[in-house]
């Protein structure tokens, strides 16, 4: 089995894996961060969304063979204390209910934020839109990333 | 605040960190009577036989530790139980620890999570295990001060005398008030005294759910663990012919290929299991397995079939003479028909159970739903005692009602009893979403007739569905019986209504299926609440009348004519205008009664657009205010999903949707503008996590009624398609 050697959140993780195993896999089984999670394995619910050198990228369809030197985040990564901006504003905001879906919801929004500090309603609902919540968090999702980026709140908080 | 943890009562002291002696109360079912509770305390309940429900204790550092006998999946439970005790007990809610208690109905009360029972169900007996241990505390700090009781008053862990200001701190208390009886029947604070209660405090689990830190069913590790996944008949009711493991086995990390069974109800469905030494190895096992399966001896049906079905039934019933005279003599009459799905759970973590058996043993974690039901569903099955199966509750990655089912820890347990170790059964999102149970489809008639006045002189509805209660039972189904007059409901229809309409009559017939069907969010309500809001509207419309002053005229009630005045004013009801449409409907079910304003409106390009959902809960009794809100929010996103985005179709036996492909959920860029208001009286506290679905759906489509003119009595539709 090849090995690799994966940078995750700022620490080395050799591993060995499948050259086809998702990056999820290898995330949660083998370096055991258990924070990012499965959803559909078909990259279209966005549970399991960490970043590739910064960018959001949907771990379970994402073979850890093509990971190559790109450093990885996970949830794990943002803050250990809730001490980031996005995590401030998901507290303030109240966002989560079972809180399943809500390490991707924050990984995609981390990183709309790092590459538009100031996004538009429509910007939000297209940097968000890959991400499902059943238990529908969506209009506090939208209020907490305005609140991170320091957008006022429009009137009935939309 | 820490991740759930395992309490039992023996190591409760120990594993809750209290330091020696402690207060410890809870709420017990007597011994003579297990229907009632009485409030005990740890040494009474000492003695075998005695087991405490829901416990709170202070130890002698002060520090508070609340067990809540509730699974939180989502709804808030586990914020807002101990909300509730802190309330009487006069403690800081941030200072308190909160733990999960496992499953055990003798000592905890049902724990069954649905029909939004838990605040509705237990805050009585919880503000009374609160206060009592208040008063134990200041009955002992007043015999110390020698002043009568009266003259003290508790506040933030401290008891203080009035007229002199001592202070004396909870933990100082605790020794000499463990050994006191408890008073019984202290009296409550009124609603105006509350401090916490009715405040929107932030919710103690979020913090452990925006780090990774929170644990979920799936994240449960345990030493030696092994994973399966098991290959399930794509048909319901299908066996396993033979199967061939060659392949699997050759898989690196695949130990064993073996037969598993699933209960659904009273079937035993047949599966082939994967167990490996990862669930990636598992998987790939798993796509190496060769299955050859006997499908014969059911029906391997289509919803094409299943929809004629429950139209044919819907004409089985016999007529009601007394109804069908009223009804033909009305001055106008309408008849109706509405179609919803089945559906499919989907909750975003997917199925699992973690299960170690050994030595007439059982202990199984996961996300559980229904903690009762499965310890005494595993006991019976596994033929282990019921004080030997130990189930344990982690964070619910959603629950909805098909985490209450029974079927896969019993998989679980089967397949740790064959490997000798500890399994983690992994269903992948196409296993739970295809497999069921389902929310069964509902098919509605109504009839209703309006008299010279314009009033409801009749309303009938008829439904045919697949019962939940029948696949309870494997008897065959009751031929269908004369319809009913002047009795009888439609689960969501609000019940003053039929103090104003003078000649009502129900009725229902079963539907024959092989599909599992079980619980969805405000079961039967979350159909049904769509037939009977929709069609209430209709004869407003028939009547010649506005909807909300038709609803009045029929709503004889003052909850509810308080309600409708409230939901006039907040919407601006009057206001509207000729270029959008709005809806209303008001659905009551599980405590609660909800009533939803959806406004629609034509984009420029001519589809439709949902431009606001005003929503208005009248729980009675509440206890967060933000939960409420989030919770209907989230039911009024669900409920759009069902309408217009998803739903579960059935093809030569088989569920055809399988992943978020082709059962489309709802996402952000479908969310509408939500604003949730909250009734204030005193009425007793009703359910929060499921009333608020219902009447999205009916609002929505009479919104579009009110704009197009074009009425939708079947879900889903295609919103850019009207």
């Amino acid at each position: 089995m090849p090995a690799y050697s994966l940078l995750i959140n700022g620490k080395t993780y050799p591993v060995d894996a499948d050259a086809q195993m998702p990056l999820l896999w290898v995330i949660r089984e083998l370096v055991g961060l258990t924070g990012t999670k499965y959803g559909c394995g078909i990259a279209q619910c966005g549970a399991c969304t960490v970043h590739l050198k910064g960018a959001p990228v949907r771990s379970c369809s994402f073979p850890v063979s093509a990971v190559l030197n790109q450093p990885i985040t996970t949830i794990e990564g943002i803050s250990k204390d809730n001490s980031h901006p996005i995590q401030k504003a998901w507290i303030a905001e109240q966002v989560p209910q079972c809180g399943y879906c809500q390490s991707g919801q924050i990984m995609s929004a981390v990183a709309l934020l790092k590459t538009n500090p100031q996004p538009t309603d429509d910007a939000i609902d297209a940097a968000m839109q890959g991400n499902i919540c059943r238990c529908g968090t969506y209009p506090r999702i939208r209020k907490a990333i305005k609140r991170a980026a320091g957008i006022p709140p429009t009137p009935n908080g939309q | 605040m820490k991740n759930p943890q395992e309490i039992t009562r023996r190591d409760f002291i120990r594993q809750a960190g209290l330091s020696g002696v402690a207060l410890t109360l809870g709420l017990s079912r007597t011994v003579a009577d297990k229907t009632t509770t009485e409030i005990i305390n740890l040494q009474t309940a000492s003695p075998p036989g005695i087991e405490l429900m829901s416990w709170i204790s202070i130890d002698k550092s002060g520090k508070v530790v609340i067990v809540t006998h509730r699974s939180e999946m989502g709804q808030g439970t586990f914020q807002a139980i101990p909300q509730i005790v802190a309330e009487e007990l006069e403690v800081d809610l941030d200072q308190a620890t909160i733990r999960f208690a496992p499953s055990h109905p003798e000592k905890y009360g049902p724990q069954p999570q649905e029909g939004s029972f838990s605040v509705r169900g237990w805050y009585k007996q919880l503000l009374q295990v609160g206060a009592t241990a208040r008063e134990m505390l200041i009955s002992v700090a007043a015999k110390r001060w020698q002043v009568p009781p009266s003259e003290c008053y508790a506040e933030n862990s401290h008891v203080i005398h009035r007229q002199s200001g001592k202070t004396v701190h909870y933990g100082l208390l605790v020794e000499e008030a463990s050994a006191l009886t408890p008073p019984q029947n202290i009296s409550l604070k009124s609603r105006k005294e509350y401090k916490i209660i009715g405040k929107s405090l932030h919710r103690q689990d979020i913090p452990v759910k925006i780090n990774g830190t929170a644990q979920f069913g799936l994240d449960k590790k345990l030493p030696g663990m092994l994973y399966a996944v098991v290959e399930r008949n794509p048909r319901f009711r299908g066996k396993v012919s033979r199967f061939d493991a060659t392949r699997a086995m050759a898989v690196s990390g695949v130990k064993r290929v073996l037969p598993v069974q699933r209960a659904v109800w009273g079937s035993l469905y047949e599966g082939v299991a994967v167990v490996a030494d990862s669930l990636w190895a598992a998987l790939q096992g798993r796509k190496a397995l060769v299955v050859e399966w006997d499908d014969s001896g059911f029906e391997h049906l289509g919803s094409e079939q299943l929809d004629a079905q429950m139209r044919e039934n819907l004409k089985k019933p016999i007529p009601s003479e007394q109804f069908e005279a009223v009804f033909q003599n009305a001055a106008k009459q309408l008849e109706a028909i509405y179609e919803t799905p089945y559906q499919s759970h989907s909750c975003m973590e997917p199925l699992n159970c973690t299960a170690h058996v050994q030595d007439n043993r059982i202990e199984i974690w996961g996300p559980i739903q229904e903690a009762n039901w499965i310890q005494a569903d595993l006991s019976e099955r596994m033929g282990v005692p019921k004080e030997r199966v130990k189930v344990n509750m982690t964070f619910l990655g959603g629950g909805f009602g098909r985490k209450a089912f029974t079927d896969y820890p019993y998989e679980a347990a089967l397949l740790s009893k064959a490997m000798n170790v500890p399994i983690q059964v992994v269903w992948t999102r196409e296993d739970d979403m295809t497999a069921g149970p389902f929310r069964p489809g509902g098919f509605y008639a109504c009839k209703g007739g309006i008299d010279t006045a314009g009033r409801i002189l009749a309303f009938q509805a008829i439904t045919a569905t697949q019962w939940l209660g029948q696949a309870w039972s494997p008897e065959p189904y009751p031929e269908p019986g004369p319809l009913t007059y002047n009795t009888g409901s439609l689960e969501g229809m609000p019940s003053p209504y039929f103090k104003a309409i003078p000649h009502y009559s129900f009725g229902g017939v079963g539907t024959r299926s092989p599909i599992p069907v079980m619980w969805w969010r405000a079961p039967t309500a979350c159909t049904a609440g769509f037939a009977g809001e929709s069609f209430i509207d209709e004869l407003a419309h028939l009547a010649g009348q506005d909807p909300m002053v038709f609803r009045r005229a029929h709503l004889p009630d003052k909850r509810y004519q308080a309600l409708l005045d409230r939901l006039e004013a907040i919407s601006n009801w009057k206001s509207r205008g000729k270029n959008s449409g709005w809806g209303v409907a008001v659905t009551e079910c599980f405590g609660g009664i909800c009533g939803h304003i959806v406004q629609v409106s034509r984009k420029p390009d001519g589809t439709l657009k949902i431009n606001k959902v005003i929503a208005l809960m009248d729980c009675g009794w509440y206890v967060n205010p933000d939960i409420i809100r989030a919770q209907v929010e989230g039911s009024i996103i669900m409920g759009l999903g069902a309408a217009i985005k998803h739903a579960t179709t059935f093809k030569d036996g088989k569920a055809v949707e399988r992943n978020f492909t082709t059962y489309a959920m709802p996402r952000i860029t479908d969310t509408p503008e939500i604003e949730v208001h909250i009734m204030e009286n005193d009425e007793p506290a009703g359910g929060v996590g499921e009333p608020g679905l219902p009447p999205f759906a009916p609002a929505l489509c009479n919104a579009i009624f009110d704009l197009t003119g074009k009425r939708i009595r079947t879900l889903p539709f295609k919103l850019n398609e009207v």
